[in-house]
């Protein structure tokens, strides 16, 4: 289930970032990198897995579910972080010199 | 169990190398943009990106799964000798298949963005000609 979600966020994130493209102030783009590569990896572990031991391809369940919110919730973390420490808008710098 | 830690191995590689590119292209100035409007070093960023990006999340689903924890040995496989041949053996198949997956879209993205940039080039280069 994390890797339809994650799949899904990569998605969204890339149209948000093709429309605002190629202004990319707030770097919308990193985000859109971070849910590409794990949606990549993931697929990767799945593919491998089937075929390997077989089995459901995907885990459908609460606690599948829960991760998946909680992986977009850690890239939407690490993405906010690295715009706070850029800060591309200099609102920082705005608050510091006030 | 550890599958991560190959990416994560081609990640740190990778933002080594493109440091180093990026100090050899302002050394020189001289740089592959003018051919393609690619510089190396940003070619690599991407890689980069998509390489840490995916690991940050993967290493917080293992984190998840309570197979990795924050104190030594941090992989949880490591404190049982059973459980380290098969943790191996997950790295050396489903980690380099991860890390070969990445490479290979990224190699993708790269050629798609060279093909785009030399035509976009062509078109500035070559005038638009009237009726002869």
């Amino acid at each position: 289930m994390w890797l339809i979600l994650t799949a899904l966020a990569a998605i969204v994130t890339t149209i948000i970032w093709y429309v605002k493209a190629p202004d990319d102030k707030y770097k919308v783009g990193l985000l859109s990198w971070i849910f590409w590569g794990a949606t990549l990896m993931w697929l990767a572990d799945h593919v491998m897995a089937y075929l390997m031991e077989g089995g459901e391809f995907f885990e459908i369940n609460l606690d599948a579910t829960l991760l998946g919110i909680s992986v977009i919730i850690v890239a939407l973390l690490v993405w906010v972080i690295v715009l706070l420490v850029s800060d591309p808008k200099g609102v920082f710098k705005k608050i510091l010199k006030i | 169990m550890a599958c991560f830690l190959v990416p994560m191995t081609e990640a740190i590689v990778t933002t080594v190398v493109q440091k180093v590119v990026e100090n050899k292209e302002k050394k020189t100035g001289v740089n592959h943009a003018e051919k393609t409007g690619l510089t190396w070093s940003r070619r690599l960023s991407w890689l980069n990106k998509l390489l840490w990006g995916g690991t940050i999340l993967l290493a917080f689903e293992h984190l998840w799964h309570g197979e990795i924890v924050p104190w030594p040995p941090f992989l949880t496989a490591m404190e049982n000798p059973a459980d380290v041949a098969p943790m191996l053996h997950e790295v050396a198949t489903i980690g380099v298949s991860m890390a070969v997956l990445v490479t290979i879209v990224w190699g993708i993205i790269i050629i798609i963005a060279e093909a785009k940039s030399r035509g976009l080039s062509e078109i500035k280069i070559a005038p638009v000609r009237g009726d002869q």
